[in-house]
């Protein structure tokens, strides 16, 4: 007679434990923070059939395929955090093509030693945002490094999506005479993140505006399935989007300083950081190029939705062998906005 | 924004530029120069050039603390940061400086040596406290405005008896740059250089008044408006110039009234006078050697200075031959005159001071104002 029971394993303790080697070991204790963290709360048909990939069905149609890196610093900050972030960036950049995302796939870099409530809380989180936003994390990986050899922990998520038929958006399709349209507010992500460094650290309201933009999106192409662009101006703000665009469509843009939308509290931040809110980063808006007949109604439908609630005409595409992006100031001059040199922030997403 | 849109409102620009328009006579050129590169900056970013008439010309002057910094400074900083287990705190914009053989502060970051980015001389002071088995070195430059913190510094140092903490000081003096322009050979003699008045400086002036410009004034027979860094402020100080220059008045008139006063801050000129004596001599980049136009820390806190601590030598680099930074520093030439503008020289990979700071003459003109080299382009604004 034995009182060993052999059904019985010790759960991982999400309070007080720790990342260590052996969570990335390939052993028993890599399979039982894989069961107990990432299938139960991303849980899905094709997490629980627990091969090494997932079998989907293809549908019909073009697929797009998108991959993101986080490393953000904090993992935690306001309006969201390292989870909700990864799913949102990847979402978005399928999105952006005009599609439907449809999967998601995450892997996880942790440093030995990263506290495992840490790290539930950002698996939750990242749940949380998967299926509001209705796209499963099918497949995954797990890697430990040692302490000292990363930063708590990294993200990589990847992204399929299905276009619509009729619908082709890409970043070399802006044509002179668009009408340049963002979602709303920009520079939000940025000064939020800023406002929590150890060096800069100030008190604000604003929060990140980290959102999945495919419901708008979808709502946008079905008002104007003719839009030629969209872009999430993340890092390096608008002003390098703009210039990304127009440097792969040949053609230049003029946009309007006094119809862009910035919060006071984010233009006050950037005044005493010294920093220009068009090249601050954003997690949640899109920029639009369309034909000008059709820039009204675009407009509308998106202020229709709640993440285009501030959405605003702030220029247009103009023939410009050079590419140069200018900006009429409200002050009455025109300069350049010209790509962001060296790096405004590390680790902003 | 309270407080500062009132002083970028477009409909007030448009009143001052046709009051400049109207005011400046058409047989008559005026060229006037902003010493700061705040100044430089407000007028690139705003687009102030396209409200003012053709006569009048903008010319930018050395007033960036980055830019006139010389090579072998640069060096100096490098060498400290590569020392094993010293940690350099540095404001931001030194780091992309090109120094000796290719380096830079940012690519000795790459190769290891620990420099740390700080906002004020503060935040060095705490990097020292977290740290007391390092030495920390505080990387100190600028004109008079950012010198008072850097005394604060010091004195907190000695205050706390902060052990492993020095600075290594590059501050410089603004009259003694203006002096030198203004006594520069394509000023005084040869005239190729039209200098009809200056923009004087706004945050400088805040600490040392208006009272040392009156030399200017008098001894050169130019103009000097001190000016705020808002792009109104220019405007205002580009039409109380030509007033001046239409009057024949050469006067130090004070458009920053709501910073600046006659004696400056006292407060903050004591901090520095008990921390700080004046250098017999400091290379500029582009003006070279300057007498009296620096300085260096005083000997009752010698244990503070970074040069006496690590035995620096100061040893003086020629700029690359291509690069008209000293040049386009002094005034003589624009940023496009120079021949490695905007092709080899950019803000991606620097040759020249003047395109590393947003402040620096060749920077401002390549980010904001580039496109109206090309004529296709540069169509004016409606």
């Amino acid at each position: 007679m034995t009182n060993v029971r052999s059904d019985y394993v010790r759960p991982v303790d999400f309070k007080h434990g720790h990342v260590d080697m052996t969570h990335g070991g390939g052993g028993r204790a890599m399979t039982q923070l894989i069961a107990e963290l990432f299938l139960r709360e991303f849980d899905n048909e094709w997490l629980r059939a627990q091969n090494d990939s997932a079998c989907i069905a293809m549908p019909a149609g073009r697929m797009v395929i998108a991959t993101d890196s986080h490393v953000v610093s904090p993992l935690f900050f306001p309006g969201g955090d390292i989870g909700s972030l990864s799913v949102h960036g990847t979402i978005n950049d399928v999105a952006m093509s005009g599609a439907k995302p449809l999967y998601l796939a995450a892997t996880f870099v942790l440093e030995e030693g990263f506290p495992l409530a840490d790290l539930k809380r950002i698996v939750v989180s990242m749940a949380a945002a998967s299926r509001a936003a209705g796209v499963p994390i099918v497949t995954g990986d797990t890697k430990v490094v040692e302490k000292g050899k990363g930063d708590g922990v990294f993200i990589t998520t990847t992204g399929v999506g299905l276009v619509p038929d009729g619908v082709d958006i890409a970043g070399d399709k802006a044509q002179p005479g668009d009408a340049i349209i963002v979602s709303g507010s920009l520079g939000d992500h940025g000064v939020a993140i800023m406002s929590l460094r150890e060096n800069l650290s100030f008190e604000t309201t604003i929060e990140s505006d980290t959102a999945a933009l495919h419901n708008l999106v979808a709502t946008m192409v079905a008002v104007v399935p003719c839009i030629h662009c969209l872009r999430d101006p993340t890092r390096g703000g608008l002003a390098t989007t703009l210039n990304e665009i127009a440097l792969q469509s040949g053609c230049g843009m003029v946009i309007r300083e006094r119809d862009l939308p910035v919060k006071a509290q984010v233009s006050a931040a950037c005044e005493f950081l010294g920093l220009d809110p068009l090249y601050v980063a954003n997690e949640g808006k899109l920029v639009a190029m369309v034909p000008p007949a059709h820039a009204q109604r675009l407009l509308a439908a998106m202020r229709a939705h709640p993440l285009g609630r501030d959405a605003a005409l702030i220029g247009e595409v103009r023939e410009d062998p050079l590419h140069f992006v200018q900006l009429d100031t409200s002050f009455g001059g025109r300069r350049n906005v010209d790509w962001l040199t060296g790096e405004q922030l590390p680790r902003i997403c | 924004m309270k407080y500062i849109d009132e002083f970028r409102d477009g409909a007030l620009a448009r009143r001052l530029a046709a009051a400049i328009a109207r005011e400046a006579q058409p047989t008559r050129h005026y060229s006037l120069m902003e010493f700061c590169g705040g100044h430089t900056h407000a007028i690139s970013r705003y687009g102030i050039t396209d409200l003012l008439p053709a006569n009048v010309r903008m010319i930018h002057g050395p007033g960036c603390p980055v830019c006139v910094l010389p090579v072998g400074r640069i060096d100096s900083a490098i060498e400290l940061a590569s020392r094993p287990g010293l940690i350099l705190a540095t404001y931001a914009d030194t780091m992309r400086v090109p120094a000796s053989k290719g380096s830079s502060l940012l690519k000795a970051k790459a190769h290891g040596a620990d420099i740390r980015m700080v906002y004020s001389s503060a935040d060095a002071i705490r990097i020292a406290r977290d740290n007391p088995q390092r030495d920390v070195v505080f990387f100190a430059i600028g004109f008079e405005t950012t010198t008072p913190p850097t005394a604060v510094a010091i004195l907190e140092a000695a205050a706390l008896g902060l052990g492993n903490f020095s600075v290594f000081c590059n501050h410089v003096l603004t009259p003694a740059a203006i002096a030198n322009i203004l006594e520069s050979p394509e000023v005084r003699d040869l005239g190729t250089v039209p200098l009809d008045g200056f923009i004087g400086p706004a945050h400088v002036s805040t600490v040392i008044g208006s009272q040392p410009y009156e030399y200017f004034a008098e001894e050169y027979g130019r103009p000097v408006v001190i000016a705020g860094f808002e792009p109104l402020d220019v405007m205002q100080a580009i039409l109380m110039l030509v007033r001046q220059l239409n009057e024949g008045r050469a006067e130090v008139e004070n458009e920053f009234t709501r910073a600046v006063t006659r004696e400056g801050n006292g407060k903050a000129k004591a901090l520095v006078a008990e921390a700080f004596e004046l250098r017999r001599s400091f290379e500029w980049r582009g003006l070279g050697e300057v007498p009296y136009s620096a300085l260096r820390i005083k000997e009752k806190y010698r244990r503070f200075d970074a040069e006496a601590r690590y035995g620096l030598e100061y040893r003086s680099v020629a700029d690359n031959k291509a690069c008209e930074c000293g040049a386009i520093l002094r005034g003589v030439k624009k940023p496009t005159d120079c021949k490695v503008f905007g092709t080899v020289c950019t803000p991606e990979n620097p040759i020249g001071s003047c395109m590393v700071s947003s402040e620096g003459a060749c920077a401002a003109h390549y980010s904001y104002g580039r496109f109206k080299d090309v004529p296709v382009i540069a169509v004016a604004a409606p």
